[in-house]
């Protein structure tokens, strides 16, 4: 078993039963602020799966994706959290 | 010697992401669950990029891996912080087991500003600046 199989077969698998539980919360949370978490989570996890997918592929350029899919995750936890609190205050 | 590492690097990796998707699914309370977002994903996902960089050893791909897992370590906190202050002001109640709150009845609720001291009784203190 080298290092491709181990990556095909073991680690992408558990990155998926993963980002499925994360996705289950995300259908279910009680609150808007459960999603906005669940969200930024699901990207995260997105940025691993990129991870080894650049490695299975043997092209590091798939690496650039996931610094631009980092700063869209904390951009939007930002601008959830901003929005989600002013709309609180004007009431 | 380096597909040993790379082996173990990915393999903890992804049971800590597993561990954060668990936590996250399972934990009764939005802090809780920021919590293990921030903590659990950050090293999974550190140690996954860790195993990428070690597979490639090029000075490009470490550069960039570099880049990547400092601007996770520097955000997650911020926006953890900035979610749960936002859960906090929208009322949603904590666990009920949980043991103490240390922000109850300290902040003004219209101007969400905090303050240093609540009773009266204390004003001849000198007053901490507010937060």
């Amino acid at each position: 078993m080298n290092v491709h199989d181990f990556l095909y077969y073991i680690i992408l698998p558990i990155l998926s039963i993963s980002s499925l539980l994360v996705f289950v919360r995300f259908i279910k949370g009680p609150s808007i602020v459960d999603r906005v978490v669940a969200l930024d989570l699901l990207i995260t996890i997105s940025i691993g799966i990129i991870a080894i997918y650049s490695i299975l592929s043997d092209k590091p350029t798939f690496l650039d994706i996931s610094l631009v899919l980092a700063l869209i995750a904390f951009l939007g936890t930002v601008a959830f959290a901003y929005y989600l609190e002013k709309r609180n205050k004007n009431d | 010697m380096t597909d040993i590492l790379v082996y173990i690097t990915s393999g903890l990796g992804a049971l800590f992401v597993l561990l954060a998707a668990i936590g996250t699914l399972r934990m009764p309370d939005q802090y809780l669950r920021i919590s293990v977002n921030t903590k659990a994903a950050t090293l999974g996902v550190g140690l996954l990029l860790t195993a990428a960089a070690l597979f490639f050893l090029e000075m490009s791909v470490t550069t960039r891996v570099i880049a990547v897992i400092i601007f996770i370590l520097i955000t997650a906190p911020v926006g953890a912080h900035l979610i749960g202050r936002t859960s906090y002001f929208l009322g949603n109640k904590l666990w009920g087991k949980s043991v103490i709150d240390d922000l109850e009845d300290k902040y003004n609720k219209s101007t969400h500003e905090l303050k240093g001291h609540d009773n009266e009784d204390e004003k001849d203190e000198k007053p901490k600046p507010k937060a």
